[in-house]
């Protein structure tokens, strides 16, 4: 049985079941307590849990994620909450140098299984420093795994298997699709970390999207196909570890590839799956790749829509790509 | 005019240094917290820390291994604190608590390995030396961005209040640390929800080349503690059984969840910051020679002799043990191959490998089959 739900209530309802499943699993962050979060995602967690394992913290993402870290160390499961992932650059000494790199540095004799949800986007009017996607740093970063959900669907099953995953993993949540509603089924279930999902099929062009891209590129698809054009969407779902074999059979499929983000294009996702594809199938292609993101500048708060990659930027990109 | 806030002296009456081992050696007994013979123990393992020091830092110079940061003149603040805390309490070092892992049990040709970056270093030649953990014993990690082990210690007892467990979760740090950001965010949670830990800054002087006077206004480290609404003391670093009542005092607190304490240990640090750092740049000679007769080993050593636990030739005996002890860990050590295999480059980022460092790994083994200069340089 499926049944219709929001984005931010599928996060709600993944921490729940699993803090319910596993004593193990506590949330920590910044009003995730009697507020139930900025977003709304821990709400009646507090009182189903207490304030034992719903903790509400001093206004620190430093001590929130080093907490987390030390709270991992001995073998619990921390769901921490950073309210806006732009202010995952106040903790970054504690993602990047020590949680990221525990296990490593002290030769596996530790496990972190840390989740860090954050969340990410524009479309908000939130300004240079609420709308950031920033899931390039953190790919870069041996050690981390970063997904980034673009459904309720994929939101719910992809944070429970964050929280089960033994290593630490960054959880980009898209705030611009909070409100947005999805079919999830009633029951138990699990979206695996590292698997793609085509989104839609299509024949001629493999847009390769994350999180609020992929619904851009479907009504990009949606377009397009009035004029003859069959667009593939494939969903990313994860940035680390990457899905090379979804991507390159899709391209095998099409022979023409486009990446979309909402990431600034530079030294962005798309770089390393266009990279990618080139060095490990170039005779795949049929023309040359194209990127889709956002321009070279802070998140705008007035002219923000002139900013945001949307299904246009992606329409161009794959008329281009195909024409060519 | 003169200042009426910070009145010299106010804060060091506040938190007057704790002493317990007088100039004569003698000690009130009513406020000696260890038996002799874990006072002789002790004493022992303060004087294995500093031969250590000593022959890990001519090691240093001879090339054999990179690098050392030792603990030499702060031995007592290391070990009376470590002495303090039970054995199944949690301890988050800095980086001159090597003693604290030993004793703790990491074996001592383990330590030296992960020194040298060898095939026997538990840490698989990930690390830097110096920057060791050991598991078993609770001995949690070295890091090398200062003060960001004071939120994970935090988040350690904090475990431990969510378990329902009575685990002490303990920290050092050097007075430096008390500038960086963690310090402040640990201190304050660790405040605010009353956590069982216990942040002890070895006040030792100097962080690197600048001076304590130039780190923080505070006349102490521990007044910080009134700031955070926890409990501050301060001790003569040098006296084991100061540290080691201080400690214990503090321990009592937080397990029974009056929350944390910020203990600052008076020290000095009477070598360099590290093998890489030569202190004559930066301070006088009569300064440091001033603290060599505070010495922390001279100290109990007097305190044992009017106990009559040392006979005259004990020390001297005490030391070539603890020489020998430490010239078998040395050639044990460099009896394993120079370096870890080559798969220990790709172990342990990921609970699992990804796909990328599987196909690095081999295309790394493939560029050494074809020429074993590759992983053996020169």
């Amino acid at each position: 049985m499926m049944r219709e739900t929001r984005y931010i209530k599928a996060i709600n309802e993944a921490l729940s079941e699993e803090m319910a499943r596993d004593e193990n699993v506590f949330v920590v962050g910044e009003d995730v307590g009697g507020a139930g979060g900025a977003f709304s995602a821990t709400r009646d967690l507090l009182a189903r849990f207490g304030p034992r394992r719903v903790r509400d913290t001093p206004i620190s993402e430093a001590a929130i994620v080093g907490i987390a870290t030390g709270a991992a160390l001995r073998g619990l499961r921390p769901v921490a909450e950073i309210m806006f992932a732009d202010f995952l650059t106040l903790a970054m000494d504690q993602i990047v140098n020590q949680l990221a790199k525990a296990r490593y540095m002290f030769g596996g004799m530790y496990t972190m299984p840390v989740v860090i949800r954050a969340p990410c986007g524009a479309g908000l009017h939130a300004g240079p420093q609420h709308s950031q996607s920033l899931e390039a740093w953190f790919a870069h970063v041996p050690g981390l795994k970063v997904v980034m959900p673009a459904t309720p669907h994929d939101v719910k099953g992809l944070l429970k298997s964050a929280i089960r995953d033994d290593n630490p993993v960054l959880f980009l949540e898209n705030k611009a699709l909070y409100a947005m509603k999805g079919e999830i089924p009633d029951g138990e279930y699990l979206v695996p970390i590292g698997k793609a999902e085509v989104k839609r099929p299509g024949k001629d062009v493999t847009v390769v999207a994350t999180s609020r891209m992929v619904h851009e590129s479907l009504e990009a698809a949606r377009i397009l196909a009035a004029s003859g054009i069959d667009v593939e969407v494939l969903d990313l779902r994860t940035i680390t570890p990457l899905d090379r074999e979804a991507i390159l059979q899709s391209v095998a499929r099409t022979g023409r590839l486009v990446v979309a983000h909402e990431a600034v294009k530079a030294f962005g996702v798309g770089a390393e799956i266009v990279a990618m594809v080139c060095e490990e199938r170039p005779a795949l292609l049929r023309a040359p790749p194209a990127r889709v993101g956002a321009p070279f500048v802070p998140v705008p708060f007035a002219q923000e829509k002139l900013y945001l990659p949307a299904a246009a930027d992606v329409v161009r990109a794959v008329q281009g790509v195909v024409s060519a | 005019m003169t200042d009426p806030v910070n009145v010299p002296g106010r804060w060091e009456r506040e938190f007057p240094l704790q002493t317990v081992i007088e100039e004569d050696g003698s000690a009130d007994p009513a406020r000696v917290t260890l038996t002799d013979a874990k006072a002789l123990d002790l004493f022992r393992w303060m004087i294995l820390s500093r031969e250590m020091d000593e022959r890990m830092v001519q090691l240093q110079r001879q090339g054999r291994i990179a690098f050392y940061i030792g603990a030499i003149g702060e031995e007592a603040t290391v070990l009376g604190t470590v002495a303090g805390m039970e054995e199944r309490d949690w301890l988050f070092p800095s980086y001159r608590e090597h003693a604290g892992a030993l004793y703790r049990g990491m074996p001592f040709v383990t330590f030296v390995c992960d020194l040298l970056g060898n095939a026997g270093d538990r840490m698989l030649g990930h690390q830097m030396p110096c920057h060791e953990a050991w598991a078993p014993g609770r001995f949690v990690s070295i890091s090398a961005p200062i003060a960001t082990q004071v939120p994970q210690a935090v988040g350690a007892a904090w475990a431990a209040r969510i378990r329902g467990d009575d685990m002490v979760s303990l920290t050092w740090f050097g007075e430096g640390a008390t500038s960086a950001n963690d310090f402040h965010t640990g201190a304050n949670f660790a405040g605010v929800h009353k956590v069982p830990v216990i942040m002890v800054c070895r006040n030792n002087g100097w962080a690197i080349s600048v001076p304590r006077e130039l780190q923080t206004a505070s006349e102490t480290i521990a007044q910080k503690a009134v700031a955070y609404g926890i409990h501050g003391e301060r001790v003569d670093g040098n006296d084991l059984l100061a540290v080691h009542a201080a400690t214990q005092r503090a321990r009592v607190r937080a397990a029974s969840g009056l929350g944390p304490t910020l203990l600052e240990c008076v020290t000095y640090r009477v070598e360099g910051h590290s093998t890489s750092d030569d202190p004559r740049a930066y301070r006088g000679a009569e300064e440091v020679d001033a603290w060599r007769d505070r010495d922390p080993i001279l100290r109990l050593g007097r305190y044992l002799t009017w106990r009559k636990l040392l006979p005259p030739d004990e020390v001297e005996a005490l030391r070539a043990e603890a020489r020998e002890r430490i010239r078998r860990a040395v050639e044990d050590a460099e009896t394993f191959a120079p370096k870890p295999s080559i798969q220990t480059l790709f172990q342990g980022v990921y609970a699992e490998p990804l796909w990328q460092q599987r196909e690095q790994l081999d295309e790394l083994r493939a560029a050494v089959a074809e020429d074993p200069r590759t992983s053996h340089p020169r």
